[in-house]
């Protein structure tokens, strides 16, 4: 079959088991599992083979695949979609299907699939475990999860829409997609839905982004109405098109009509890929099972908001030459970028919650990629998104390993604690050694280590890239930021994984099962090798050992100059990328070696600080106080107790009442005394001249012929005076 | 058989009728066979409105089925039907959904045969509005369809079914008379009733006058007549205010019809009259017209949002849907004869199809849990996704339909509609996504209140799951509303095709 035709069957599988699942096999916790199992595997067998296909087609970018059908009628033309490969479609390919894949199969131990069912579980709230028994006293282990069937049914339709948003050559499907990962981060963040805070989760990630969808909408139905067109490859390699995007004027602060669109599209990207105003949704998210917070935070939904920018990097650029001045959109890109890779790192040291931390961390490495996106390092930052993927589906699924093992513990021993709290832990190296290996692999990949680790060669591209640029500001910023990571990674090692244990329960924990810990290390070997497919070639003395295949690969997608480090290289970025990655870890080792359990946190020490930090900037409380609060109150109060019901509603029980009063004025006033009176009076002064009347109808014939005979004369008489006058 | 294929149309309008007048003689007693003599007697339309729709020609010119007979010799007045692409889907919108209304109403145990015989009356009132081609004919069946709704209402309605019931036909009432008066002064004017005359004539009459006015002054008094009565159907902001009461009030199965096509009345009047006979006044007041579409798409959210019976919050829904109808028809009316219209006039007819399914659909679910729990206050539910998970799913794929997710039918409509109305009032789009937004808001508070949370051990063992019956009414519009949200060409290439010759 053609590779087009491959691309398009790609997403279909997991769509199918969507379906499947729920009509058919929901009963069937096995058969559910394999049958998500089998059909994340036809996509990721697909996404490769087409990804090996598309890796040796030469000048792929130029003549991107596609293959697209007629879809919507507009008028005298059709809207059309289709599928598109270019290498950039590849390589997010390549890291989608391998992350999604690994999660799957994850997924199937972490529910505790095999397991008894639990004593008290019930739907929509976590397995709290069962009590077996065995040689003949009872002892409680694990359960499984309830819904089992429905996770993987949920996880089916997610892959569709990622894997729709990838393949796919126009604005529009990418839309689809997006809104359908949107919808299953809802039902999957809200997964246990029986719990209010994992229900409030669901909610407030969706309608956070959804206020960047909104704007992504506007952004394509502008860009739609200008263009005629959302197919990319008519929009974006389309030099006229974009030159005149970039010269005409919107009406919205003198900017051009690429700037307002480009920036429109990114501010949806901000909802998604929970970039500053819009991060809120992003830690609560972390409510949901483990695997879909890899799902969500890695794999699939917040690379799909860097990936549009990154798709859209020509619209975004357009009109700008490496060297000058940034454009508008670029410009709002970096700062937004930049200011939230280390607004987030300085939140991830002071939360406890082992998920939470990597959930800032998430936050804080896609601001870097936004950030080289807005400075122009179009490579560097599409390898980080490749990497980051990686090293991050490690990692949360390396600290769901660590959960895991840690109710384990708790079930064990009976403790009250809460076993996603790092203070909780300690020692877990010794009880849970390919965990540990497999996550300090991870974060060391995130910390940057040097040379290693695939994050090195992909952040150290990202700092070099705004070095060279001459961003000075970005460059400082960011190496803050990297500092940072190194230091709440070397935290979160060392609280988790080294010293002694703290609680009994992380003395008792135990190593999770192959379904869990197989594809650690299969993630754990991609956060390793991936890096040495993107070495830079003026890279002190292992610059061009390995070529350069990312760089050639991707950066023919970008204009000469988005290459991040190549064009002139500088020792400065690569020393600082050094010491911030080996300082930090160091320090945060150093800080956290001795942690004895009860202790307080040293970072306690900053005072107001600390607490700033630990309540995230309060950034909830001043959303629910500025927004949600007079949100409400003009929706309940001034919209529909006074709007409707008193005003409009009142109006219109006016005009009732009026139409009522003048009824009842109309039948006081002209009925009564006019027409009933009026015509009563007629009728009884009839009846009263009838009464007086009566006393000559006496029935005697006599009186009768007299009253004749009277009569008779008196006329006679008055015509005899009549005639003769 | 040629006889009944030369007068499909008038068999799918008056099928109904026909079926409501012998239920006369049936036993009130036998409610089984009444309820299926109503359910069969509906499918028979819908069965041939599919053989219209098959046998439709989408590249024909003007109306096809015609049917044309001398009605009222000396008013001119004629008996005159046909269907072109924009009727004819919202006459199978019609013809599908009164079945499946008719088999919700199998919960309705008194007087039944009332009942169904008001109900199939409905129908063919309503199906006489999309059909008919002669303005006199038109009012006529405008009216007809009232008449049953305010009964349902009254007679099977809720708590506060007098007020409500009032509430609508004075209201609507009120609007019709307007419609009338103005009707019967473009007969006089234009010496005839019939639409495709008046088509040819009316827009460039010039000489007409009337009791010494001059021709744009009579044109004028007659535009606002219709705009007012087709606002208060549809229903456009501020002439809302019936519509909550109403639909909250009525059996199941009547909000499911008042939602599902009655409002679209409003939409198709503006469509088929106001724009094609009055371009130059549409055209003036277009912006206003788009103002009040987008109050309407974001009070209605607001509105929705901010209710705590879940029915209420479904009626209003459909003040927000609905104002994307006017939306997209301000923007046809203001940019006629561009690309940006057509598309426009695409979104506004496909969003009353859209919002005929996700509407009726919503408002039979909320019936569903209300005839098991007795109350529709959203505080007392809580967590019934445990106890009802497959009426759970259900829920959540009708309400993401309501709510506009892509891949199924809402969001092809208002996408097209945005996209339409973009270029034309350009700011108003932008405050119409306020709208949008907030959409998200109300639905997700309906699912967060009824599926989520807690669950209410008040309905342990009192709340049943969704029987097949139930399934079998929902079913159908759950797949209409996946396969035009997945492929929308089939439907929307014969709008599209008319709409490309009116606008």
């Amino acid at each position: 079959m053609t590779t087009e035709l491959l691309t398009w069957l790609v997403p279909l599988p997991p769509l199918l088991t969507f379906f499947l699942i729920p009509l058919f096999t929901h009963r069937k916790n096995g058969l559910s599992h394999w049958l998500a199992i089998l059909g994340a595997g036809v996509s990721w067998l697909l996404s490769m083979v087409i990804f090996f296909r598309a890796a040796s087609i030469s000048h792929l970018s130029e003549h991107p695949l596609t293959l697209a059908v007629n879809w919507i009628p507009t008028g005298e033309n059709w809207l059309q979609i289709g599928v598109h490969v270019d290498p950039q479609t590849a390589v997010t390919l390549f890291f989608v299907a391998w992350t999604i894949l690994m999660i799957f199969i994850y997924s199937v131990g972490y529910h505790n699939y095999g397991q008894p069912k639990g004593d008290h579980d019930q739907k929509g709230l976590p397995p709290h475990g069962a009590t077996v028994t065995e040689h003949g006293h009872a002892h409680k282990v694990p359960s499984v999860e309830p819904m089992y069937a429905r996770f993987f049914a949920f996880f089916g339709l997610f892959a569709f829409g990622m894997y729709l948003l990838v393949v796919t050559d126009n604005l529009l499907t990418l839309f689809i997609g997006w809104e359908i990962m949107g919808l299953c981060s809802y039902l999957l963040i809200g997964f246990w839905y029986a719990r209010p805070s994992a229900r409030d989760a669901a909610v407030k990630a969706f309608l956070t982004t959804r206020v960047g969808d909104m704007f992504l909408m506007l952004g394509l139905v502008a860009l739609y109405s200008i263009t005629g067109t959302l197919n990319y490859q008519a929009i974006l390699h389309n030099e006229e098109v974009l030159a005149r995007l970039a010269s005409a004027v919107s009406p919205v602060l003198g900017l051009s009509w690429a700037g307002l669109i480009g920036i429109l599209i990114f501010i949806g990207a901000v909802g998604k890929s929970a970039q500053f105003p819009l991060h809120v949704w992003l830690p609560d998210a972390m409510e949901g099972p483990t695997p879909v917070s890899a799902m969500i935070h890695a794999a699939t939904m917040v690379s799909a908001g860097v990936y549009l920018v990154a798709r859209f990097f020509p619209l975004i650029s357009a009109g700008w030459t490496p060297g000058e001045p940034l454009t508008a959109a670029m410009l709002v890109v970096a700062a937004i970028g930049t200011f939230t890779a280390l607004f987030a790192a300085t939140i991830a040291p002071a939360q406890d919650d082992i998920k939470r931390v990597l959930a800032y961390s998430t936050i804080s490495q896609l601001g870097f990629m936004m950030a080289a996106l807005g400075i122009g390092a179009y490579v560097a930052a599409v390898f980080h998104l490749v990497t980051h993927a990686f090293f991050k589906a490690l990692l949360f699924l390396g600290s769901g390993s660590v959960i895991h093992g840690m109710e384990h513990g708790v079930l064990h021993t009976g403790e009250h604690i809460d076993p996603q709290d790092m203070q909780n832990m300690g020692g877990l190296r010794a009880r849970m050694p390919l965990t540990f290996w497999t996550f300090l692999i991870g974060g060391l990949a995130l910390s940057g280590f040097p040379v290693l680790t695939a994050g090195f060669w992909s952040k150290d591209e990202i700092l070099s890239g705004a070095f060279n640029g001459g961003f000075v500001l970005v460059f400082v910023v960011l190496a803050l930021a990297a500092l940072l990571t190194a230091f709440y990674t070397g935290r979160q090692i060392t609280l988790t994984f080294l010293g002694k244990p703290r609680t009994s329960a992380a003395e008792h924990a135990c190593e999770s099962r192959w379904s869990m810990t197989i594809p650690l290390c299969i993630l754990a070997f991609f956060s390793v090798v991936l890096g040495w497919a993107g070495i830079p070639e003026k890279f002190p003395l292992l610059g061009g050992v390995i070529p350069n295949w990312f760089g050639a690969f991707v950066g023919s997608m970008a204009a000469e100059g988005a290459h991040g480090a190549e064009a002139h290289h500088s020792s400065i970025p690569l020393l600082t990328s050094l010491v911030v990655a080996l300082g930090g870890l160091l320090l945060g080792w150093l800080v956290y070696r001795n942690t004895e359990a009860g202790a307080p946190d040293p970072l306690k020490k900053l005072g107001m600080v600390y607490v700033l930090l630990r309540r995230k900037y309060y950034f909830d409380e001043l959303y629910h106080f500025i927004f949600i609060r007079p949100a409400m109150w003009i929706a309940e109060v001034l919209v529909y107790a006074w709007g409707d019901l008193k005003i409009i509603d009142g109006i219109l029980h006016f005009i009732g009442n009026a139409g009522t009063w003048l009824g009842n004025f109309l039948r006081g006033a002209v009925d009564q005394p006019i027409i009933s009176n009026g015509g009563d009076a007629l009728a009884s002064g009839a009846r009263e001249a009838g009464g007086r009347l009566r006393v000559i109808q006496t029935g005697r014939v006599q009186q009768y012929m007299l009253i004749s005979i009277v009569v008779t004369v008196l006329v006679g008489i008055l015509l005899l005076l009549l005639a003769s006058a | 058989m040629d006889w009944i294929f030369n007068h499909l149309v008038t068999l799918i309008l008056f099928i109904p009728t026909l079926a409501a007048l012998l239920m006369l003689f049936l036993p009130a007693a036998k409610i089984t066979l009444l309820r299926w003599w109503a359910f069969i007697a509906s499918l028979i339309p819908f069965l041939l409105s599919l053989v219209v729709w098959a046998r439709f020609d989408a590249d024909g010119k003007g109306f096809q089925f015609v049917e044309h007979t001398i009605w009222y010799r000396s008013l001119n007045a004629s008996y005159h039907l046909g269907v072109d692409g924009i009727s004819l889907t919202l006459v199978v919108l019609t013809t599908f959904l009164t079945p499946l209304a008719i088999l919700a109403s199998y919960s309705i145990q008194e007087r039944v045969k009332a009942y169904m015989i008001l109900f199939l009356l409905l129908e063919t009132g309503m199906l006489g509005v999309f059909l008919s081609l002669d303005l006199l004919l038109f009012f006529v069946f405008w009216e007809i369809g009232l008449v049953p709704m305010y009964f349902l209402i009254n007679q099977w309605g809720g708590s506060n079914r007098n007020y409500a019931s009032l509430k609508f036909i004075l209201y609507t009432m009120g609007g019709s008379l307007g419609l009338l008066l103005s009707i019967q002064l473009m007969g006089v004017v234009a010496g005839t009733y019939d639409l495709p005359l008046l088509f040819e004539r009316w827009a460039n009459l010039k000489e007409a006058t009337l009791l010494g006015m001059p021709t744009e002054t009579v044109k004028s008094i007659i535009f606002w007549a219709f705009v007012v009565a087709f606002a208060i159907k549809v229903p456009v902001w501020p002439f809302h205010t019936w519509l909550p009461d109403a639909h909250t009030e009525a059996p199941t199965a009547g909000s499911m019809i008042l939602a599902g096509v009655l409002l679209k009345l409003g939409g198709y009047g503006f469509l088929r009259l106001v724009l094609p006979l009055f371009p130059q006044q549409a055209h003036q007041f277009a912006g206003y017209l788009a103002l009040l579409a987008t109050l309407a798409v974001i009070l209605g959210a607001l509105g929705a949002w901010a209710q705590k019976d879940f029915k209420r919050l479904v009626a209003y829904s459909s003040i927000n849907h609905m104002g994307f109808v006017v939306l997209g028809i301000a923007a046809a009316a203001w940019a006629a004869g561009t690309e940006n219209a057509v598309i426009a006039v695409n979104g506004a007819v496909l969003q009353m199809v859209t919002h005929g399914l996700s509407s009726a659909g919503m408002f039979f679910l909320v019936g569903v849990i209300y005839e098991r729990t007795h109350t529709r206050n959203l505080e007392e539910y809580g967590g019934l996704f445990t106890l009802v998970p497959v009426y759970g799913g259900i829920l959540l794929f009708v309400a993401m339909g309501s709510l506009g997710l892509p891949g199924l039918a809402g969001f092809v409509s208002e996408f097209l509609v945005i996209r339409g109305v973009w270029p034309v009032f350009t700011l108003a789009t932008a405050l119409s996504m306020i709208g949008l937004f907030f959409t998200g808001a109300y639905i997700l508070k309906a699912l967060r209140q009824v599926l989520h949370g807690p669950l209410n051990e008040r309905w342990v063992g009192h709340l049943t799951e969704i029987n097949l019956r139930e399934i079998v009414v929902i079913a159908p519009m759950m797949a209409l509303m996946l396969l035009i949200g997945v492929y929308p060409a089939w439907i929307l290439d014969v709008i599209n095709r008319a709409v490309m010759m009116w606008f």
